[in-house]
């Protein structure tokens, strides 16, 4: 575009070795491809791939504490490892752009968006101040961010994610550089706003004839933005060919592996009968916050034993605050909450032990819901002793049937949370659950923080302990991926209000309910043209909704 | 906002208030009341009696927290026992001396202690920050009036460029003063830097393990400009409130410093007072020390709400 050849290539990198220093971990090795202008390279793997790694050597940087230590990187013909640190600053940004995974971290909280965005056209002396903020209005029009005007003169915290999201490739764009570095750059972001995203970032890259990076962990999400796909595991190349040949005839078993497991057909789970009364049943629950009212909105809920009850819904519709206010730890304020027959006071305090006791929660990070100074003796112990008063060689004895029943090691008992992976320390965090003897389990979001194919194994251990001990899940998420696998039932939730519960086949076959159908369209597909035609069957289903909402308010 | 620094204002007063009780309160335990101490080797049982009449002593100490307090917040604090005249005019020119000195102090060292830090942190690990994270300890763990003489023995004996006494009056003109009050200026400079320079260094460096840090370098910017234009607006919530403690320590915790230098502080007047029993000066000084401590720390408070964009610029 603009007398820059189509086709000619702008990226080489070959053999590409970084490491960590001083532990001398291999991160990313003997990696290479090729990048064309126009072009789209998808990076693919699970989380400790290297993706991110690649993506930032491209740029010539590491993060602290790791090196690049063999390879070549060329820019047009030139190394930017041989480069002196000032030339390769003048590169980032103003040559290779970096999108990040999340814009609400990436973006400085002190500074307005325009200080920002200009900020590497001036710093590299391609423009004057007026010239950029000129160039940035052009760019937030493109991008179709509202009131392209004044839109810059906002700070970070005042704009939506997705906004925030395509402000940065607004940001990115700043300087026409001739490569973008993609890095997850939807992942943060809810499955409607995605789709919204997604479009704006092929139109930008289609426009401008940029080549880029794209990192992401969803297969489906590159196959509608790339030309090349590469396979990353464990810091190496596993496979590399046009995304066509990856998504349709993956040669390595690893690649298969991925494609496949993204595209298991799904059986909806068969209801299950009987007319024993619900284990927990909402009644026109209502809750707020003290600056929030009415998070929850009149919920009418049934939950019976051995069911799987997912609530799915946008970030911000209320699904953890429910849990919290069954729970109790957010009180409500009207509505009643009961569990096998008996209502559930409001507050957390005056629930007795046995009530306590049979309602649990597994969280969505383990990282942070374990304490990392326990052993998973003390962890998981703890409410052995706590609800049962076992003398403490029943309660070992008890952990170590949990940590069988995890298929753990019996030998983990005396090990600490950042001695496990991701998947174990999701393991544990299901242990402690199970250890009180629940009858309810809330699952809030337990895979999300997990890679894929970790994530499908603890969805089947979930069900594996379901089969055995007739536990009941309530199971909140935003993956509807996992809802159409694993749940009965299914409540759809839309600013605090359930648009539509029931059976998972019903309230997923037609007719939907407009929001139904807008969180399952916009779930990405492997097909290559799914964009399109999520884009085109998009407004009218945006339009239904917004209806629908102003039917709910009246 | 305006609520959270609404909030912020009040609680300053309440402390203030506290204080204030704690103080009446510290002077009524002193061995010894006001009429012995007016009294001393004159006392005589009876004249005791009839004085603490005549002072309203016999009241209860409640009704004459209150009446102390009323007076002190309109500034009459009553008369120094030791030179019968008004507390006011004793403490006035003191105060102002030490107010001149503290600022004189703050206005050396809070930008050089801040450019000192985040030079640190521009070159961290480097020699520079080494050098300067020593000489600065070094500093603060030498007692100060171990430093002021040695400024003294350097600056005043040896090299004869400044005076080593601080006999300033109230109208010594300002460039003299400014000169004359020079060696104990850089006494408390010395004393106080480091705390604040090494404030400004760590929380800088905090900022910088920050996502959007990353991305500052990753846009090309050097580092220079990385640190202050982006890690340093997000690093002054801490870095003001050590300030605030050092500017409050500048006022109130200088008397070994206006020993040293004779200079005609407040601190070396509270100290005379003490030691002559002059309740009212005691009781005067010790409010306006808490005064400034609070008012200061009340400042920093709202500065950085003020500091914070969310808080700035509502959505």
């Amino acid at each position: 575009m603009n007398g820059r050849r189509m086709g000619e290539e702008v990226l080489e990198v070959a053999g590409l070795r970084v490491v960590a220093r001083g532990v001398g971990t291999v991160l990313v090795d003997d990696v290479g491809f090729a990048l064309r202008r126009g072009e789209v390279v998808g990076l693919i793997g699970e989380s400790g791939a290297g993706k991110s790694t690649v993506g930032l050597a491209i740029l010539g940087y590491t993060r602290p504490g790791c090196a690049i230590e063999g390879g070549r990187i060329l820019f047009q013909g030139r190394d930017i490892r041989a480069m002196t640190p000032p030339e390769r600053r003048a590169l980032r940004g103003a040559s290779i752009a970096y999108i990040a995974q999340s814009a609400a971290a990436s973006f400085n909280p002190a500074m307005t968006l325009f200080e920002q965005i200009s900020e590497i056209p001036v710093r590299h002396r391609l423009m004057t101040p007026a010239a950029a903020k000129v160039e940035a209005i052009r760019l937030f029009s493109e991008l179709e961010l509202p009131d392209p005007e004044r839109f810059g003169d906002r700070y970070p915290h005042q704009v939506s994610g997705g906004q925030l999201q395509r402000a940065m490739a607004a940001m990115a764009m700043a300087a026409k550089p001739d490569i973008l570095v993609f890095d997850e750059p939807t992942t943060a972001l809810d499955v409607t706003t995605q789709v919204e995203v997604l479009a704006a970032f092929r139109n930008l890259i289609r426009e401008h004839g940029t080549a880029a990076v794209y990192i992401t962990h969803d297969l489906a999400v590159v196959a509608q933005i790339a030309d090349h796909i590469m396979v990353l595991r464990h810091g190496r190349t596993v496979e590399h060919g046009t995304a066509d040949q990856i998504l349709r005839e993956p040669r390595e078993p690893y690649t298969r592996h991925l494609v496949a497991e993204r595209l298991a057909p799904h059986r909806y789970r068969a209801d299950i009968v009987g007319g024993e009364p619900p284990l927990l049943e909402l009644q026109d629950v209502v809750a707020s916050y003290h600056t929030l009212p009415r998070v929850i909105d009149g919920v009418t809920l049934d939950v019976r034993r051995g069911d799987t009850v997912a609530v799915v819904g946008e970030s911000g519709s209320g699904k953890s605050t429910l849990a919290r206010v069954i729970t109790g730890l957010l009180p409500r304020e009207a509505g009643a909450i009961r569990f096998r027959g008996e209502t559930l006071p409001p507050r957390l305090r005056e629930r007795s032990r046995d009530q306590l006791r049979r309602v649990q929660m597994i969280y969505q990070m383990p990282d942070v819901a374990l304490n990392s100074c326990q052993t998973l003796y003390e962890i998981i112990g703890r409410p052995v002793r706590f609800y049962f008063g076992r003398p403490r060689a029943q309660v070992r004895a008890r952990v170590r049937e949990l940590l069988a029943l995890m298929d753990l090691p019996a030998d983990f008992i005396d090990r600490t949370p950042p001695e496990l992976s991701g998947g174990q320390k999701q393991r544990v965090g299901i242990a402690r659950a199970l250890a009180a003897e629940p009858d309810l389990i809330i699952c809030d979001e337990v895979t999300s923080a997990l890679d894929q194919l970790v994530g499908e194994e603890i969805l089947g251990l979930l069900r594996r302990l379901q089969d055995e001990l007739g536990v009941a899940y309530l199971f909140i998420t935003h993956d509807l991926g996992t809802v159409k696998r694993i749940a009965n039932k299914v409540a759809v939730m839309l600013k605090g209000r359930l648009v539509a519960a029931g059976d998972t086949a019903r309230v997923f076959a037609p007719p939907l309910h407009p929001y139904t159908e807008l969180l399952l369209a916009s779930v990405p597909e492997m097909r290559r043209d799914w964009l399109d035609e999520a884009l085109v069957g998009r407004q009218r289903t945006v339009a239904a909704v917004r209806n629908a909402q102003i039917e709910l308010a009246q | 906002m305006l609520r959270l620094i609404g909030q912020r204002l009040g609680l300053g007063l309440l402390t203030l208030v506290a204080a204030s009780v704690l103080i009446f309160a510290g002077t009524e335990v002193l061995p010894g009341d006001l009429a012995s101490a007016i009294l001393q080797n004159t006392a005589t049982p009876e004249s005791l009696a009839e004085l603490r009449q005549e002072l309203g002593l016999n009241r209860p100490a409640a009704v004459r927290y209150f009446d102390w307090a009323s007076h002190a917040v309109v500034g009459e604090f009553g008369r120094s026992l030791a030179s019968h005249r008004e507390v006011v005019v004793e403490i006035a020119p003191r105060l102002r001396n030490t107010l001149f000195l503290a600022s004189y102090a703050a206005i050396v060292a809070v930008p050089l202690a801040v450019g000192l830090g985040l030079m640190a942190a521009i070159w961290q690990g480097g020699v520079y920050d080494r050098a300067v994270n020593f000489a600065t300890l070094l500093t603060i763990s030498v007692p100060e009036y171990l430093v002021g003489y040695i400024l003294i023995k350097y600056f005043s004996v040896r090299l004869g460029w400044f005076p080593s006494l601080a006999n300033v009056t109230p109208d010594t003109p300002l460039l003299s003063r400014i000169w004359l009050t020079f060696l104990p200026m850089l006494t408390l400079v010395l004393v106080v830097i480091a705390h604040m320079m090494r404030m400004t260094r760590a929380s800088v460096l905090q900022i910088m393990s920050s996502p959007y840090i990353e991305m500052a370098f990753l846009k090309g910017l050097p580092k220079w400009r990385v640190v202050i234009r982006h890690a340093f607006p997000n690093a002054v919530a801490p870095i003001i409130s050590v300030v605030a403690l050092d500017l409050a320590y500048l006022i109130v915790g200088v008397v070994v410093v206006e020993v040293v230098f004779v200079y005609p502080g407040l601190g070396q007047l509270m100290v005379d007072a003490v030691s002559k029993h002059d309740v009212p000066v005691v009781q005067a000084c010790g409010l306006i020390f808490a005064a400034a401590f609070i008012l200061l720390n009340m400042a920093a408070d709202v500065l950085a709400i003020l500091s914070n964009p969310r808080l700035r610029h509502p959505r």
